[in-house]
């Protein structure tokens, strides 16, 4: 049902014959076109997710949902009636890699867009060669925002829409007094920013601040050092395998703070891994988790596990992954060709899609997402809730006057340079 | 202001277990056998999939643990047959086959058991004192590493096989040629390390997360201590550990963690500056002025 809704527009019956054609046209010549790269009878897809290294248990669900959106596609026709072809290697979560494997899929394989990367510091790294190349690229981890880029659209949600949403519900919940605990490189220290920015507009404060080391998964003095400070909630934007160990200690510890995150259970679905009460009075802001209950949602999710039976978890950054594949074949047919300058142009005109998370749209200007969020909430048995549910556009870039359409750049805008900090 | 006091006694008493039990395994099998072991964390690894995996089939965790030692000493010493007795007297070498194990052991558990199994919980719960608490499990493992140290100590001064070993270790030739078997003492070495590596990993499994790469997060440490403490096994993990486990824990409780991992560095780099054998180097030149004293 999601896929009829995902791609109403333009894949018509009458579309179908004509491919059939197209396609039986196409193994004919297949012998002299051979595999030569950049031909016209494919649309080349690059999809760079870690299945191995420190990031694929984030990584592997967004590659799984990456193949399942082409077979989607494949299946009713691909786009523009050619077929679609997806080149995955591993990119083993590590970033010489992603360089090494983002030039090949530009210059050798000929992409016509390409989704890539976990962190932000993956993202950061193949940046340059982007740009140099004026690649199409989606990122689609939820991240610390401002990046205001030509040719890359950043479509999970940003700091400012996951803390915009739990940040001040906290503030409202437990009262004024916060502690940021959060991962010691780019994605960490913005959010923190972010944590600060937003108490201020809540009339609230950050009364103490750690940046952690992604190495570290000892916490013993960091949960002495947040019980010193007594907060009414702490803010986690803690990251990756090691940081996670800090919840089990939590609980073994005996800290029974409330805690607010932008990454936790909705990307390495702590929930699921970590035994109750680790997570106990756990609030995160996001646009998804595969147990949101929407209708939509669900009928996604059997999807999924239908194609993926053994996989563990469907994460957030895989629905990003999932709606923004179809978004990119749907703007490809709508241009009529993947001609990469004509689909930015395409995307740029704004757009509404159908996604598991509800029905949401595109910034042209910002090429930013206006996402659904909402609070999702732990209890000490690690059953879920969800609620408050919001609609947050992508406020940050518009005040910075991000207009990519008028005004191309390639900047990432800091809090900082905005915001008295 | 007592209860700062006790913050860093039980700052200090984490990080001292952390890493003499992170190390102990290493420095049987670096410090006596001369093998590079960079395949040392994936021995924890298995450790803790062993324990967490007997306690998820229904196992109590005492058992678990148990089961966790038992496999990673039989994994050991699997490998001592196969890979590592061709590797003694050549360390270079040793150690890239044992980065090698290591890739192969990290990718061999991510294809069986996926990217991460679930985890157990921390048992004992916490200890409380005015407005702090601190995990009652870890204080238990600071026990738990000075007795490991005692039953080394133990073990290596007062049985057969510890003679034979320090023996084997010291002179093999001579060794042998007074009928020791020293074959056999090396396995019983290597095993011996396995199972400490082991040991440590199901210690461990109820506080970290358990994915194919936890190995990773004890290596450094281990690395670092068995440099700063030189090649006696005993005297060397546990003044090092003593030694590192304070300016952790001290920088630490005063600047956060952070400058906690960078002072540790600092200290190591300064302590192997100074220091090129290690603090046994230093005690063993001590000794030796002493005796030429007496003379």
């Amino acid at each position: 049902m999601e896929t009829d809704n995902l791609t109403k527009n333009g894949r018509s019956s009458t579309r179908r014959a004509f491919l059939a054609a197209g396609a039986a046209g196409l193994a004919a010549t297949a012998g002299c076109t051979g595999s030569a790269a950049g031909g016209d009878d494919v649309v080349r897809i690059g999809v760079l997710e870690d299945r191995s290294g420190d990031f694929a248990l984030n990584g592997t669900s967004k590659w799984q949902t990456s193949v399942l959106a082409v077979e989607e596609l494949n299946d009713s026709g691909g786009i523009l009636g050619k077929e679609i072809e997806l080149f995955d290697p591993d990119p083993q979560s590590d970033n010489q890699r992603y360089q090494e494997l983002t030039r090949r899929l530009i210059q050798r394989e000929e992409v016509d867009a390409l989704w890539a990367g976990y962190s932000s510091a993956a993202r950061e790294t193949i940046r340059p060669l982007i740009n140099q190349y004026e690649q199409l690229y989606f990122y689609t981890t939820q991240y610390e925002g401002g990046v205001c880029d030509n040719t890359i659209f950043p479509v999970g949600a940003t700091a400012r829409q996951q803390l915009g949403a739990v940040v001040p519900y906290l503030i409202e919940e437990y009262g004024p007094r916060i502690y940021t605990i959060a991962a010691d490189y780019n994605f960490g220290q913005i959010s923190g920013d972010w944590v600060r920015i937003l108490a201020e507009e809540n009339d609230a404060e950050v009364i103490g601040e750690e940046f952690i080391p992604l190495d570290v998964s000892q916490f013993g003095s960091t949960i002495n050092r947040i019980q010193e400070a007594d907060p009414d909630f702490v803010m986690s934007m803690l990251v990756g395998q090691n940081h996670t160990s800090f919840y089990n200690q939590r609980a073994s510890a005996g800290l029974d703070i409330p805690i607010g995150s932008s990454t936790t259970m909705a990307q390495g679905y702590e929930h699921r891994r970590l035994n109750p009460p680790a997570l106990a009075d756990m609030y995160v802001g996001v646009n998804y988790m595969q147990e949101i209950g929407t209708e939509a949602s669900d009928t996604f999710v059997e999807r999924f596990y239908d194609r993926w039976p053994d996989a563990p978890y469907l994460n957030q950054e895989a629905q990003n992954n999932y709606f923004s594949i179809h978004m990119y074949a749907e703007a490809a047919e709508r241009a009529g060709t993947t001609d990469q300058e004509a689909v930015i142009e395409e995307l740029e005109k704004g757009m509404e899609i159908d996604a598991p998370e509800g029905t949401i749209e595109l910034d042209g200007d910002t090429h930013h997402m206006n996402h659904h969020m909402r609070i999702g909430h732990a209890d000490a048995n690690h059953d879920l809730a969800f609620g408050n549910e919001q609609y947050i556009g992508a406020g940050f870039l518009r005040e910075v006057g991000c207009s990519l359409p008028t005004d191309p750049e390639t900047t990432q805008y800091l809090p900082a340079e905005v915001y008295d900090l | 202001m007592t209860y700062d006091t006790l913050n860093l006694l039980f700052q200090f008493l984490d990080s001292f277990a952390f890493i003499v039990l992170a190390t102990v395994g290493l420095a049987v099998i670096f410090g006596m056998m001369g093998i590079i072991n960079l395949a040392h964390g994936e021995f924890i690894l298995v450790g803790a999939y062993g324990t967490t995996l007997s306690y998820g089939a229904g196992l109590p965790l005492v058992a678990a643990m148990g089961v966790g030692v038992l496999v990673t000493t039989v994994f050991g010493l699997v490998l001592e047959r196969t890979v590592i007795r061709r590797l003694y007297h050549r360390p270079l070498d040793s150690m890239v086959a044992t980065w090698g194990l290591s890739l192969l052991s990290i990718q061999l558990a991510r294809i069986v058991f996926g990217n991460t199994l679930s985890q157990v919980g921390t048992p004992l719960g916490s200890i409380s004192y005015g407005p702090f608490s601190y995990s009652a499990y870890r204080v238990a493992l600071a026990g738990i590493a000075v007795a490991v140290l005692g039953g080394l100590y133990w073990l290596f001064m007062y049985t057969e096989f510890g003679t034979q070993a320090r023996a084997t270790m010291e002179d093999e030739p001579t060794a042998r040629s007074m009928g020791v078997d020293t074959d056999r003492i090396y396995l019983g070495t290597f095993g011996l390390g396995s199972a400490l590596a082991g040991l440590t990993g199901a210690l461990y499994a109820p506080t970290i997360t358990m994915t194919p790469e936890l190995g990773a997060s004890f290596l450094v440490e281990a690395f670092v201590t068995v440099v700063v403490g030189g090649s006696s096994v005993l005297v060397g993990t546990s003044l090092a550990g003593g030694f590192l486990g304070v300016v952790n824990a001290t920088f630490t409780n005063l600047a956060g963690t952070f400058i906690g991992q960078v002072a540790m560095l600092l200290a190591a780099i300064l302590a192997i500056r100074l220091l090129p054998e290690g603090i046994t180097g230093l005690l063993d030149s001590w000794r030796e002025k002493r005796a030429e004293g007496e003379q």
